[in-house]
């Protein structure tokens, strides 16, 4: 059945109980995330970084509720903007600076960069570029999961509104539908896939539409209100381990950077950034901290200064690490070695 | 007892089913009690309740789940109505499967069985043999068993494998080849066969080719030539030592494939035997693939499409002549 979850009304009075019981814990990933992608960006501005850096700014609420409420056995299929929940979920600092900085000690070791890191033993996926790939994935750990009589097990992939658009995805959500797994699927519309905007991406009234037709439940939300996001999304999250069909979930803010840091994102509209969903996410939720006094100014303060220490020191590990090595390299794209081809 | 190529893919698979439960099969229409297109999996469903299982018209995410699956611990075989529609699965086949372990050191221990080749009739887009687009990207293993006993012990071996394997059964062999009885175990992954001894030339090919490359060696005994046919078995990885061995002998070397001319398994042992043997080549090597041109519908020109024993042996004769 399609629901579709009302933003919480926010009231200025002077009640001290957080708008979601987790909800300082998720501000603090959010600073977290915004304290370290800032940096990486400043590492990229000053060419420490090779490639691309993509980031999450103005989508930290809705990711972080993504990784927040998964538990240990649940599967986390992160994308792009995701730092945030992956940090929730439980992806060391370390991870991340050592994937940027092309550590031979990360999780990829240099043979991939940025956002495609993962660690498919711990439950967290490592996507590849190809939007929509990585839902039917996530279907299959969760049908593994069932063959092997595990339980009260759910798994979490992430797309754009762009992904969306994707037969990969289509497939996904359809074969998730048919196979009744506890898959939650949070989209969240950022408003531009690169430089294209909604009305060149689709052409239905709202994206949560969809569900419906794929046999998801489906509910949309304020991507900009961390309350709303860790209500709907962790409701989701709760339906899906509680037996219901698959969920939809999609999430409306504006994207606050370029496409990745080569990009200066000219083609984002002053009259979009106008809009209510072009808010930034932590600032709403630093002022409702402040607004409900949940915590005071030298806490928050303490908080910021901290997140700052945790990002310099993955930064500065990760950079005396060694880097990889084409004649020490390993090129053995197969794990039987006795198959693998030999060219010489 | 006969048992045919098609019949020892099923037994194969209900050995599998039977001795190891991490292994459940994915595809359209391999459940209930249809049992697959070719019926290569015909009353499994009913035999293993659960593990047999119908999907979507959806190539991409039945190949994504499977690695999902795999990520978990299960090996799952995936079959494809037709090798023709896994071109909808190639994203997920060559940039997820074949780069996952490379990227997470955590292999895909998955098998797609890809029904390949030409029958009569079956036109553009129920014919095609697509092992050298597969061979082509790492972190593939590309099979072409050419007999009964390959197609049964290599199909368990590829799934005891821990990487991704595309496993390319002929659907012209599926009726056309019997074998008295199953071997408990094949040669070793990777290691190629002499089909066929003899000291005049290297006919090197592998699944319905190699069929076709055996009837033209009887064609060529009877003129008084002596054709060395080696079956590879498997393309990737391809077994060059084997194929080395035997050129060294012939000093003449044809390559006969069903796929397309452009690259491919055929240019690929060329290029190695030249690389790595030219001073054992007593005339330039050759080979014979299809045409390049879709596959036609029409039984006349499908059969001159695709190499065959009578255009295998004429070309060997010219090359004999060398
Ligand atoms: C299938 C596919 N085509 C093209 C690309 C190149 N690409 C990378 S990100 C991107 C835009 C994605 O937009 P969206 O899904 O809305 O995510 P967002 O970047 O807005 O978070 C494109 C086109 C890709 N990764 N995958
Ligand atoms: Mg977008």
């Amino acid at each position: 059945m399609l629901q579709t979850a009302q933003r919480t009304a926010k009231s200025k009075t002077k009640k001290t109980a957080p708008p979601h019981d987790r909800f300082l814990e998720a501000f603090r990933w959010m600073l977290l995330t915004r304290t370290l992608e800032e940096k990486l960006v400043s590492l990229y501005r000053g060419g420490l970084i090779t490639g691309g850096v993509y980031i999450g700014k103005g989508q930290e609420a809705v990711s972080v509720a993504c990784g927040l409420f998964l538990q240990q056995g649940d599967i986390f299929a992160p994308l792009i903007r995701d730092q945030a929940g992956r940090s929730a979920f439980g992806e060391p600092l370390i991870d991340v600076t050592r994937t940027y900085l092309g550590s031979r000690l990360g999780p990829m070791r240099g043979r991939d960069g940025n956002i495609h890191r993962g660690h498919p033993r711990k439950n967290e996926l490592a996507m590849i570029s190809h939007l929509g790939a990585m839902i039917s994935v996530t279907v299959g750990t969760l049908m593994a999961k069932r063959f092997k009589g595990e339980k009260n097990f759910v798994g979490l992939a992430c797309i754009g509104e762009g992904g969306m658009q994707t037969g990969s995805l289509h497939e996904g959500m359809n074969i998730a539908a048919v196979e009744q797994v506890p898959l939650v699927v949070v989209a969240t519309n950022n408003h531009y896939a690169y430089s294209t905007p909604n009305d060149r991406e689709f052409a239905c009234h709202d994206l949560v539409d969809r569900a419906i037709g794929y046999g998801f439940e489906g509910y949309s939300l304020d991507g900009t209100d961390l309350g709303t996001c860790l209500d709907v999304i962790g409701g989701a999250v709760k339906r899906a381990r509680a037996g219901r069909p698959p969920q939809l979930v999609v999430a409306s803010v504006l994207r606050l950077s370029g496409h990745g840091e080569h990009d200066d994102a000219s083609y984002v509209t002053e009259e979009i950034k106008r809009q209510p969903f072009a808010r930034d996410c932590l600032k709403v939720a630093e002022q409702t901290i402040i607004d409900l006094n949940l915590v005071d100014a030298e806490t928050l303060a303490e908080w910021r200064k901290k997140a700052a220490a945790q990002v310099d020191e993955a930064i500065a590990d990760a950079q005396k690490e060694p880097a990889p090595e084409g004649d020490k390299e390993d090129w053995c794209a197969l794990s039987t070695r006795d198959l693998v081809d030999s060219f010489e | 007892m006969s048992i045919t190529y098609l019949e020892a893919i099923r037994e194969a698979q209900a050995k599998l089913l039977r001795v190891d439960e991490r292994v459940f099969i994915y595809g359209q229409d391999v459940g209930g009690t249809f049992g697959g297109a070719f019926k290569a999996t015909k009353g499994l469903a009913k035999e293993f309740p659960g593990r047999v299982l119908n999907t979507p018209i959806s190539e991409d995410a039945i190949v994504g789940t499977a690695i999902g699956a795999a990520i978990q611990g299960m090996r799952p075989i995936v079959e494809m109505q037709f090798a023709d529609f896994s071109s909808i699965a190639l994203n997920q086949i060559l940039n997820n499967a074949g780069t996952h372990y490379w990227r997470t050191n955590v292999p895909v221990p998955i098998t797609i069985r890809l029904p390949s080749g030409g029958t009569k009739g079956s036109g553009p887009f129920h014919s095609q043999s697509m092992e050298s687009i597969y061979a082509h990207y790492p972190g593939l293993i590309v099979m072409t068993p050419a007999t009964v006993e390959d197609a049964y012990t290599m199909l368990i071996e590829a799934v005891a494998i821990d990487d991704p394997v595309i496993y390319c059964e002929h659907k012209y062999l599926y009726y056309h080849l019997k074998a008295d009885k199953l071997p408990e175990k094949g040669l070793p992954t990777g290691r190629a066969r002499i089909a066929r001894e003899g000291r005049d030339l290297t006919i090197v090919s592998y699944s319905a080719m190699m069929q076709e490359s055996l009837a033209a060696a009887e064609e060529l005994a009877r003129e008084g030539f002596e054709a060395e046919v080696v079956d590879l078995r498997t393309v990737k990885p391809l077994d060059a030592d084997t194929v080395l061995a035997s050129v060294a002998r012939t000093g003449r070397l044809l390559c006969a494939g069903e796929s397309f001319p452009w690259g491919g398994a055929t240019a690929e042992v060329i290029a190695r035997v030249t690389s790595q043997g030219f001073h054992l080549l007593d005339a330039a090597p050759q080979r014979l693939n299809a045409k390049d041109t879709p596959i036609p519908y029409h039984p006349n020109l499908w059969s001159a499409h695709r190499p065959n024993a009578q255009n295998i042996a004429a070309k060997a004769r010219a090359l004999l002549r060398e």
